[in-house]
């Protein structure tokens, strides 16, 4: 196989290694594929309240169960002095408190982010018992109660096809104010709620049903009472119900806590108890969420990867995996244009040093040194020193001038100046070097030539480098690295001309 | 008249550029192209040591009887005072080089001597102090490439042949030959001007004078790009020009294939007095200003080589430089 052919295989496998991996994460892992990205996290905390007989106490809270549509990134739970545990009682997690003895007040709480995932489905499969307990309504002062519920079953009924459609109509029915059948069930069960009543008349229907706890998510909601919806067993699978609107499915924003079961909240040893909750939403950059989503699954792809270094190593490689960028500005220039530079890729290590110091700082700060090196170099050149001592030299002075300049302009209160330490030193010490070679050998024309070659590559450089969805790719998707190195490859065979042959050669063409 | 003033209008975006399609059809090799295409397919990485390094081109030369400047000295590792002094007291001409310079940098020539001061082809002067920090300077590696530590060497200046003395001012001209596989394909006279400084590089304002293989008389001449008839400061025509013996110079440019083994290649040769042709220096990398100077594009004619069978490319050197002199005249069309 031709080494071109090679280059090409090799390339395409890179390429489609890491634009696959970045779908991947994309896609399945919910990295943002642009910057800037925020997804809503909602801090639901439940707070439990009751007083303490004096004796022993243990309070039951039904935790969440977990839900497709919405995604658990943490929960903590605080029990100053409660000894806490976290029990599975059928089908269903319960975090139990418990303490040898208490009284007064007691306040326990428990936390916890969650993040509504997009598009799942909200449709849960449930295992429940399908059994139906009809109401007991047989007594004579029952009797009007119980002829008014079949009568609502029976029109319901009438209007409906299936148990959907049938629970839509009935919930139409409670609700409407008109009806006399449901003023005189509501008449007869006077505290209870609709969701309650609801019930009753479904279980005289024969369906299974239950309800279901939960909350809406809006933000800035504190002391809020669990909301009731109601779940219908519709013979193949669970569907949820709005109550007051009787339309199907869960409510948008809507959190499930739980579905059927018994009691929220139990509490052995205290009175009054009760449970509220309160909501509060956070904006929290996208890659957060998927961080913290997928840390819990151990994703191999997070879980071995730059992410999982300490954040002050993050940080520094969230520098250095932008060298390869500035290495593909100095590729791109000097195969495409060929730009003369000095030094291959000391433009990118200047560029590095701009993203410290911003940009015309960082210009005024390499020119000044440039030019007070080169001062410095001439008259070096005249002592008759070997080389090395001569660069040393050359280091030593541009230490003195970074050290000049950052003291001279703090005093002037230029605090950005003392950024200047960003600079390469030893790289700084051999351009000034070169140049002066460069002024002796070939003219300060070409000194001119070559110092603005650099200037512009490293300017280029760094405004790719900085260019906020590049700084967010390279970091969140380090392996488009793999693409670029794709990229490169293939630029690497290129053999069409260069943009500054087209001027060089123009006078060839007649 | 609107063609007429869109294609002027075409001229002008372009900001003096030409298409690469024009370069293309013209044949002009490219920068790009020369690396991947020529040097890295027909130059073996190993065989870069003997023309990177002066000194090992010299040895090689020797072998393969190709006639060099004479050596006169070389110091492998940093020489004391003593040692230089020692060598250039009794010299009265001398050329001072680094052994893996490139283009031509660090090299120091003394053409005379006036009691201890030392001169240079410009007149300048320089005194001996002058000269030894030079000497450390080379050995430092400050004209090698990467900075690493050179070797020094001290060559008898070439006794030039007159012939060229018309055409150049201060430095002297040399002729660069490109060889690929064996056949010269190229080659141009380069004649340094007041404007270059006595320098022989094209992009410094020298001439550049194509040279047709077949005669070895001059058949284009540029200057910074623009085609030139004489000299700009001796005024000499360029028509008149021809470089005596020059099959023998091209033979000798041939057989530098056999010393350096590699595929693509430039010579660089100075004519001396008494000797004739000389390398000067064989090169890996040959820039691609030839194609200005000659106002032909490489790539046709390197093209038209590798088209070649191999029984046609298994000639001696002789029977090479007839192929080329006949093939690559100027003005015959491939």
């Amino acid at each position: 196989m031709s080494p071109r052919a090679q280059v090409y295989i090799l390339a395409a496998l890179l390429a489609l290694m890491g634009a696959g991996l970045t779908i991947y994460k994309n896609r399945e892992l919910g990295f943002p594929l642009l910057p800037g990205e925020y997804r809503t996290v909602w801090t639901i905390e439940a707070k439990v309240r009751f007083n303490a007989d004096g004796g022993p106490v243990k309070a039951a809270l039904t935790l969440p169960r977990e839900q497709r549509n919405m995604e658990v990134l943490g929960e903590t739970f605080s029990s100053s002095g409660y000894g806490f545990n976290i029990i599975r009682e059928n089908d269903e997690y319960r975090a139990v408190w418990s303490r040898r003895s208490a009284s007064g007040t007691q306040s326990l709480f428990y936390q916890l982010d969650v993040h509504q995932t997009p598009g799942a489905p909200l449709e849960q499969p449930l295992d429940l018992s399908t059994q139906v307990r009809k109401p007991f309504l047989e007594a004579r002062e029952q009797e009007a109660v119980r002829m008014a519920i079949y009568s609502l079953v029976e029109t319901a009924h009438q209007r409906s096809s299936d148990t959907k459609t049938f629970t839509t109509q009935l919930l139409t029915a409670l609700g409407d104010k008109r009806n006399q059948d449901r003023n005189l069930i509501f008449g007869y069960y006077k505290d209870r709620s609709l969701v309650d009543v609801a019930l009753v008349v479904l279980a005289a229907a024969d369906i299974p049903a239950h309800r279901i706890r939960g909350l809406y998510l809006e933000d800035d909601r504190r002391r809020l009472d669990p909301e009731d919806l109601l779940e219908v067993y519709d013979g193949k699978r669970w569907v949820v119900f709005e109550p007051t609107t009787g339309s199907p499915g869960v409510p948008k924003n809507f959190f499930i806590w739980q579905r059927g079961g018994k009691s929220l909240l139990d509490v052995e040893g205290g009175r009054n108890s009760q449970v509220t909750f309160s909501v509060i939403a956070n904006d929290v950059p996208a890659r957060d969420v998927s961080m913290l989503s997928t840390s819990k699954e151990k994703e191999a792809l997070v879980d071995f990867s730059i992410y999982s270094l300490p954040i002050e190593q993050q940080s520094i490689f969230k520098l250095i995996l932008l060298v390869p960028v500035g290495a593909l500005v100095v590729v791109l220039l000097r195969v495409f244009v060929g730009l003369r530079t000095s030094g291959t890729f000391m433009p990118v290590l200047l560029a590095i040093a701009f993203i410290e110091t911003q940009l015309f700082t960082g210009l005024s700060i390499f020119t000044l040194i440039l030019v007070l090196g080169l001062w410095v170099r001439f008259y070096l050149s005249r002592l008759n020193l070997l080389l090395v001592a001569r660069i040393a030299a050359v280091v030593v002075t541009v230490v003195i001038l970074m050290g000049a300049i950052s003291v001279i302009s703090y005093k002037l209160g230029i605090e950005q100046a003392l950024t200047v330490t960003f600079f390469p030193m030893i790289i700084l010490a051999w351009t000034i070097e070169r140049m002066s070679i460069v002024w002796e050998e070939d003219g300060p024309y070409e000194v001119v030539v070559q110092a603005g070659g650099s200037l512009l590559v490293a300017v280029l450089a760094w405004w790719v480098m900085t260019n906020s969805y590049i700084e967010h790719w390279t970091f969140n998707f380090p392996e488009l690295l793999l693409v670029l190195l794709a990229l490169i490859l293939v630029i690497g065979n290129y053999t069409g001309f260069r943009l500054g042959e087209l001027m060089r050669f123009r006078q060839l063409v007649k | 008249m609107l063609s007429f003033s869109m294609k002027h209008v075409i001229t002008k975006l372009r900001g003096g550029l030409v298409s690469p399609l024009a370069l293309h059809r013209m044949g002009i090799l490219g920068m790009n192209a020369r690396n991947i295409n020529y040097i890295a397919r027909y130059n073996d990485r190993d065989k870069y040591p003997i023309v990177d390094d002066k000194l090992n081109t010299k040895r090689a030369a020797k072998r393969y009887g190709i006639p060099v400047p004479e050596l006169i000295a070389a110091f492998e590792t940093q020489p004391s005072r003593k040692r230089v002094m020692e060598v250039i007291e009794p010299l009265w001409q001398f050329v001072i080089k680094p052994a893996r310079g490139s283009g031509g940098k660090g090299i120091l020539v003394i053409v005379g001597r006036d009691g201890d001061k030392y001169k240079k082809p410009s007149g300048a002067e320089v005194t001996a102090l002058d000269i030894l920090r030079h000497v450390s300077n080379i050995h430092s590696g400050l004209y090698s490439l990467g900075g690493k530590p050179d070797r020094v060497m001290i060559e008898a200046l070439v006794d030039f042949d007159p012939v060229f003395d018309n055409y150049s001012f201060e430095g002297v001209p040399d002729i660069r030959v490109i060889v690929f596989r064996g056949f010269p394909v190229m080659a141009m006279l380069r004649c340094s001007t007041h404007d270059s400084d006595g320098k022989a590089n094209l992009h410094q304002g020298a001439v550049g004078v194509g040279i047709d293989l077949a005669t070895g008389k001059s058949c284009h001449a540029v200057q910074r790009g623009l085609r030139i008839n004489k000299h700009p400061d001796t005024e000499m025509p360029f028509d008149k020009l021809e470089v005596p013996g020059w099959r023998d110079l091209v033979r000798l440019a041939s057989s530098c294939y056999e010393m350096t083994g590699l595929g693509y290649l430039g010579c660089d040769i100075v004519l001396d007095r008494q000797r004739g042709p000389l390398l000067l220096e064989a090169n890996a990398r040959p820039g691609l200003a030839i194609q200005v100077a000659n106002g032909v594009g490489l790539r046709k004619r390197l093209r038209y080589i590798e088209n070649l069978d191999l029984e046609q490319l298994e000639k001696n050197a002789d029977e090479r430089v007839a192929f080329s002199m006949q093939e690559f005249a100027a003005g015959r069309r491939l």
